[in-house]
């Protein structure tokens, strides 16, 4: 078995390792959040029942922990031309620090934080480690995602 | 709803109550609706099958709402959760149960919050784990209860 040929170099890493995408601004629509929670069939009050979350300590919905996604920002480009053309969701890592509301206007900004290549089944796969940071606008943090996109 | 869980009440390497969700294609319709996802790998059989699937398969975004669905309703209104970390290891198709499943792990304080990390993943009918991941929570203690 001959090894596949390797497709990154260090310099295509060190290109790409860093770069950001532009911000993407959202703002979160009561709607929006309801409707998400029905099509995952979570039906905790917090975000489905506006009435019943008034009463909470949140003192209105607030968005489920995989809400964030919807803002779909765009997918970071390979630093080469490629017949990578397919792409797998590899998983993700959320980290949360504040609520997200209706009314809130949330940016998120990618940034690459790691290039990878690995043999598969099929041949080169290429892995893409990204950090998103999500913003509201006090500009406070309320999410991290550290996400992975498989190229092959 | 079941009682709120508060930290104290909270044993390490106890087997956390399995959640089962039932996705139909219709629920990823409904999901690629909801998040903008229209990949169509995810209600489209012929373009599924075209990629050597069975059939449509779940968003692997739509997993970890399934897993954090399963971390808030343990942690109960007054918890809150932390983080949430999960990788998309097998395909998972609708029309079939998949069952988010947990055990704890270490209870610990950390910058005044009272927190317990978790071990997760989903489980597909053949009992095959096809999601593995990890969650901290933050939890309500009695002993900080004020007024």
């Amino acid at each position: 078995m001959t090894t596949p040929p390797s497709v990154l170099t260090p310099e295509m890493r060190e290109q790409a390792i860093g770069t950001e995408t532009e911000p993407l601004t959202m703002e979160v629509e009561p709607g929006a959040i309801i409707k998400f929670a029905q099509a995952i069939g979570d039906e905790n009050p917090l975000w489905n029942d506006p009435a019943a979350a008034r009463k909470t300590r949140y003192g209105g919905l607030i968005a489920p922990p995989t809400f964030l996604r919807n803002l779909r920002l765009e997918r970071p480009e390979l630093p080469f031309d490629s017949s990578f053309s397919r792409v797998l969701d590899g998983g993700s890592d959320w980290e949360y620090f504040q609520p997200v509301r209706p009314g809130d206007r949330i940016t998120a900004i990618s940034r690459l934080t790691d290039l990878q290549e690995r043999p598969g089944r099929m041949g080169v796969m290429i892995f893409l480690t990204s950090l998103i940071t999500y913003r509201n606008q006090f500009d406070e943090v309320v999410a991290t995602q550290t996400t992975t996109s498989i190229r092959y | 709803m079941p009682e709120q869980l508060f930290w104290e009440d909270v044993t390490e390497g106890v087997e956390m109550p399995s959640l089962i969700k039932q996705p139909t294609t219709r629920q990823l319709v409904q999901y690629a609706g909801a998040s903008g996802d229209y990949y169509e790998i995810h209600y489209d059989k012929d373009f599924a099958q075209g990629n050597s699937l069975d059939g449509p398969i779940l968003h692997g975004a739509l997993k970890s709402a399934f897993l954090g669905q399963f971390m808030t309703d343990w942690a109960g209104p007054l918890g809150t959760l932390r983080r949430l970390t999960c990788q998309y290891r097998g395909m998972d198709f609708p029309g079939q149960p998949i069952t988010a499943k947990g055990t704890v792990g270490r209870k610990y304080q950390e910058a005044g919050e009272f927190l317990v990390d978790c071990t997760i993943w989903l489980e597909n009918p053949e009992g095959q784990n096809t999601t593995p991941g990890s969650a901290t929570v933050a939890l309500p203690s009695r002993g900080s209860q004020s007024g």
